[in-house]
């Protein structure tokens, strides 16, 4: 079954490519203009993530780590975020770590998150990969699916309101478009024109629900229609044709003519999470069956085409990025949990009696050992 | 000084913050051009404009969710959700998000999104338009909960909501929307959170409640008077963080008390205070402290009547204190 | 200054349906889907021509029926109203210039279907056959009131036409209406269908989306109906969705969406009988979007002058007036003169006035029933509640 609905993909007409397979480009496509360097750019960020995937779902399976979520097969469509500027706001879900290190983030941050250890930028109080991000414009991630469309919303009719062009853009999964919250922030975003974009990764899954039981509209796209946005279709393995779109709709809601909907076609090669086993609910031929339309390998293929690619770099790509992960993953493990008072920081702006009563009491007890530690 | 009811009162409040801080920015259901169904921004949509007074869909995840997006990018809205009935579409962005945003950031992302809904029953409203679901929300770390009785607390109350960076939900109390007059200043203060307030003094009971039912102790006290019982009646107004030592200092020095909601008693916000009196004055109590409270029942249309608190229901627990 | 704020109306292009494509070689049920949700069905002219090319099912009998179905409807509003107005009744709210959409979309379902209404569908349960009595008894919220006086007016239950409970919280039935019909698909003798109502300004909670979304992947046999008075108490259209009708909305979800003049009666049987067929045959959900207009306030609580133009209100009320319409159409007919008009008026006044007057004197529920069906049956504290209720009663 899944062989014949992957083939599916490439025959239907209204799915925006720019390379094929090989990444050679399609006849008749137009190619966004992209100079050599931010290629390779482009490139060393796909592969950044990809790397970083590999160790961290290794020290997750070694226990070190309490949780992760991969994204193979999927990183060309947390690029994305290629047309925005500084000054534009992205509000993620949990599978666009190209999106936080395009705009910005280190890898000694997005570790220290992941360790929730006391140089986390977000102090341990999140599991894994729910990064923040204020100095980048890239907002708090929340785990229930769907809360960050309203406010992504939220944010474009600030931006309107206050006159300023900037644009707001957020991701999620194809499942998350059966959320209320989907519904609502569409709706709003439509009918007050806000300068926001939404990018859906249709990776095919839900965990293990499978798009079919996600919606019997004919796409994810189509349903901008009923709040009267255009929805555009892209292959979202073609970081090409992922930039194309995005460039289009970016300048769309700067241009102040509203909202668009991506609906990015990919796949879940792997699966959902750590906590997850796709081989208990989907065919293993299934994301076999996706591995020529490789997002890294296609890019790969275009840059070859394109002399902008040779094996040496790749590799001096990936040894720099392996020494500093190795670097940062040693001083993330040892930095240690943030210290006990912070529990009760940030709850409210100032310690209300209630919590400076509770912090007392619970700096006065003995210290319980954290059994999740390693080091 | 003018007199205004509750209604003049949040609608001034309202206008004077929007004239005071540009970013500020009120969102929801009929609060442009119709001013509101209760007329609480009356007037607002046609001085500051639809960009500044947005007639949302009717969707209250929406709201929040919208307020809590322009909150992040640095604005003041001022969400309003049409009934706290009505809340419950939205339960998730504020338990879930609101309150929890600057937490899980870091402090990178505080919310001052103020919630502003009317609460409460006694305009024959049924399940839909009674409700008091206060305790829902006080049991959610991060946000802050403010009940106003009255139009001068209401204003100043609403305006200190307003300067200050914690996501707070300002329930206005709809029976006395109207109802309850008063002198109110023209011009802007605030009236400080997480202060209770001594409305009337006494050495025997202390009456503790908030919003709508601090009228209903303050006419019990009177009642009480007029057979020489003397009441302390105490109007909480903000119930998350609220004025432990105000209650404790009153209770200690009464030992007896009288504990007045008409949210439903099971697990509502007098549980919370009870509790932290036994914690605080257990040696000076001389008798159980009593619940006066809605019952455990959803709210009934015929008989509203009699499932909302009255003088007579709290002067029975008045005597039960003493008779102990 | 607000800009727009001389605007008269955000909603003005919205008020007046557009171009209807009709005449004898016009067949709406065969256009493309996106053709259909963009398009409007209408059978009945404003002057009560109809357009024979479509249908032949509407004898004597049926017109008749849908006929008397909306003026009950308009009648029993008005003294309602009336009585409202005078303190008698709580609240209320009209189906004014809706009774079409309400009756006709509702007459096309069999006695053994679902009706999962919202605000304005009570005059289609009573013509479903809802006891009337029952219904004033809950207006009153009396001690005949089979819900004991829990809920605001205007909320009926009358499980024996599967005339379901409603909630003042808009949106929050359509994802009952879904799952009954999930029950029909599950548990059902293949005979049922479900009919759920709402108005379009329920279009934009998640309530609808979850449950449309539900309803197209499961495609169970439930017919979805909107009707589009424009207006969600002060909010036009508009202001509630960019997208171009309301029944492409319909298509995100893979359902089959149908838009048709809502104060055509004719037209609203149609189509909801065809949805309704198509469930019952198993061939899934239909969402259909009725174009009216709320002529009325929302409800006794409202005041449309503040925020509308009423100048557009009184085109429809005048112009578009669905009783007018079909009343037309009985008489060019022959199957309805001046005299029996009359005589119908009359009967449907009496019987409202005459029920009326026999439940306002009714007394209230009986104090216990404030702790009745919290749960099927009460617990010590519910039992200590009344007793301290009681106790202080009796001093």
């Amino acid at each position: 079954m899944s062989a014949v609905e992957v083939a599916a993909v490439e025959e239907e007409d209204d799915l925006r490519r720019v390379i094929d397979d090989d990444g050679k480009v399609i006849s008749g496509a137009s190619v966004p203009k992209i100079s050599d360097e931010q290629l390779h750019k482009l490139f060393d960020t796909m592969l950044m993530v990809r790397i970083i995937d590999d160790r961290m779902m290794r020290i997750q399976r070694q226990g070190k780590l309490g949780f992760y979520m991969k994204s193979l097969g999927e990183e060309a469509t947390h690029l994305s975020v290629f047309p925005l500027r500084d000054d534009d706001w992205v509000y993620p879900s949990y599978r666009e770590q190209g999106a936080w290190f395009w705009r910005g983030l280190t890898i000694e941050q997005f570790l220290n998150q992941l360790f929730g250890n006391k140089h986390d930028p977000t102090k341990g109080r999140q599991m894994p990969v729910h990064h923040s991000a204020n100095w980048l414009n890239c907002v708090s991630i929340s785990s229930p699916v769907g809360t960050q469309i309203p406010q992504a919303v939220g944010t474009a009719m600030g931006m309107k309101a206050s006159g300023t062009d900037q644009v707001a853009m957020t991701f999620f999964g194809e499942g998350t478009s059966s959320t209320g919250e989907f519904h609502v922030g569409m709706n709003f975003a439509g009918v007050s024109k806000a300068p926001c974009v939404f990018v859906i990764r249709n990776n095919g899954w839900a965990i293990s629900t499978g798009t079919e039981k996600q919606t019997a509209a004919k796409s994810f796209a189509s349903k901008a229609v009923g709040y009267g946005m255009p929805g555009i279709r892209v292959d979202g393995n073609d970081i090409l044709a992922v930039i194309q779109v995005a460039n289009e709709a970016v300048a769309r809601a700067r241009r102040g003519e509203g909202p668009t909907l991506i609906e990015c076609v990919t796949y879940r090669v792997e699966g959902h999470s750590s906590s997850d086993d796709p081989s208990v609910y989907r065919n293993p031929a299934e994301p076999e069956a996706w591995g020529p339309r490789d997002p890294l390998n296609r890019l790969r293929g275009y840059l070859k085409g394109k002399r902008l690619w040779t094996e040496g770099m790749e590799k001096d790509i990936s040894d720099r990025y392996n020494d500093e992960i190795s670097k940062y993953l040693k001083l993330a493990e040892e930095h240690g949990e943030p210290d006990v008072e912070t529990l009760f920081d940030d709850v409210y702006q100032d310690l209300p009696w209630h919590l400076k009563e509770q912090k007392e009491y619970l700096l006065s007890q003995a210290r319980t050992k954290n059994p999740h530690l390693h080091n | 000084m003018p007199t205004m009811n509750i209604i003049q009162a949040v609608n001034n409040a309202l206008r004077i913050q929007m004239a005071a801080e540009p970013k500020s920015i009120i969102l929801g259901e009929d609060v442009g051009k119709f001013g509101g169904v209760f007329r609480a921004t009356s007037g607002l949509y046609d001085e500051f404009g639809e960009e500044r007074v947005i007639d949302t869909p009717l969707a209250e995840a929406g709201i929040i969710g919208a307020a809590i997006g322009m909150a992040v990018y640095g604005m003041r809205p001022i969400p309003e959700i049409q009934f706290s009935d009505f809340i419950f579409p939205a339960f998730d962005q504020i338990v879930n998000e609101l309150a929890k945003f600057r937490y899980r950031s870091g402090g990178q992302y505080p919310c001052p999104v103020v919630i502003r809904t009317p609460v409460g029953g006694g305009i024959r409203g049924g399940h839909y338009h009674s409700q008091s679901p206060e305790a829902l929300f006080i049991h959610t770390p991060g946000l802050k909960v403010v009940i106003p009785s009255n139009p001068y607390d209401a204003k100043g109350m609403l305006l200190a909501s307003l300067r200050q960076d914690d996501p707070v939900l300002f329930m206005e109390p709809k029976k006395i929307y109207r109802a309850s007059r008063g002198e109110v200043p023209e011009e802007d203060y605030t009236v400080e959170l997480g202060k209770a307030k001594v409305v009337r003094e006494g050495n025997q009971v202390t009456l503790i409640a908030y919003g709508a039912m601090v009228s209903v102790i303050e006419e019990a006290a009177a009642k009480a008077a007029e057979i020489g019982i003397s009441c302390e009646v105490i109007d909480l107004r903000t119930l998350m963080p609220f004025d432990i030592e105000t209650i404790t200092e009153s209770v200690s020095k009464n030992g007896r008390a009288v504990m007045v909601h008409e949210a439903p008693q099971t697990c509502g916000f007098g549980a919370e205070v009870c509790t932290s009196l036994y914690e605080r004055c257990m040696a000076h109590l001389e008798a159980p402290i009593q619940r006066v409270c809605g019952f455990d029942t959803p709210f009934p249309y015929s008989l509203e009547h009699e499932y909302l608190p009255n003088a007579d229901r709290v002067l029975g627990a008045i005597r039960k204190t003493l008779e102990w | 200054m607000a800009e727009g704020q001389s605007e008269k109306s955000q909603s003005s292009e919205r008020t007046v349906p557009p171009p209807v494509p009709t005449g004898p070689a016009f067949s709406y049920f065969a256009l493309d889907e996106e053709a259909k949700a963009h398009g409007l069905f209408q059978l009945l002219d404003e002057d009560g021509t109809f357009d024979p090319a479509n249908t032949t099912r509407f004898d004597k009998t049926l017109s008749t029926d849908l006929y008397r179905g909306m003026l009950w409807t308009r009648l029993m509003d008005k003294q309602f109203m009336a009585l409202q107005r005078q303190g008698t009744i709580g609240f209320y709210a009209e189906t004014l210039g809706q009774e079409a959409a309400s009756i006709g979309s509702a007459a096309a379902l069999e006695p053994q279907d679902w009706l999962v209404p919202a605000l304005r569908e009570h005059g289609a349960g009573l013509y479903r056959g809802m006891k009337f009595e029952s219904f004033v008894a809950q207006l009153f919220g009396n001690a005949d009131d089979v819900t004991q006086g829990r809920q605001m007016p205007l909320h009926p239950s009358d499980p024996a036409t599967r005339y379901v409970n409603m909630s003042s919280c808009i949106a929050t039935q359509i994802p009952h209406a879904v799952g009954i019909a999930m029950g029909i698909q599950a548990i059902g003798d293949g005979s049922e269908v479900c009919m759920g109502f709402m108005g379009d300004g329920a279009t934009s909670e998640g309530e609808f989306h979850v449950s449309m979304n539900f309803a197209g992947v499961r495609k169970c046999p439930v017919v979805m109906v909107c009707q589009n008075n424009q207006w969600a108490i002060s909010t036009p259209g508009a202001g509630q969705t960019a997208s171009e009708t309301i029944a492409v909305k319909g298509l995100g979800y893979g359902i089959e969406s149908l838009r048709a003049d809502g104060n055509d009666i004719l037209a609203v049987y149609e189509v909801s009988r065809y949805a309704v067929d198509k469930a019952r045959r198993g061939d899934g959900p239909t969402f259909i979007e009725l174009l009216t207009y709320r002529v009325s306030a929302h409800t006794s609580s409202d005041d449309p002058s503040r925020y509308r133009d009423e100048s557009v209100t009184e085109v429809w009320r005048n112009q578009r007036d669905p009783l007018v319409r079909m009343r037309l159409f009985l008489e060019k007919n022959g199957w309805m003169n001046e005299a029996e008009h009359e005589a119908m008026v009359a009967q449907i006044e009496m019987t409202v006035r005459e029920t009326a007057d026999r439940q306002r004197n009714v007394d209230m529920p009986l104090l216990r029933s404030i702790i009745e069906d919290v749960f099927e049956t009460t617990w010590w504290r519910l039992e200590e509640q009344l007793d301290a209720l009681e106790e202080t009663l009796s001093k």
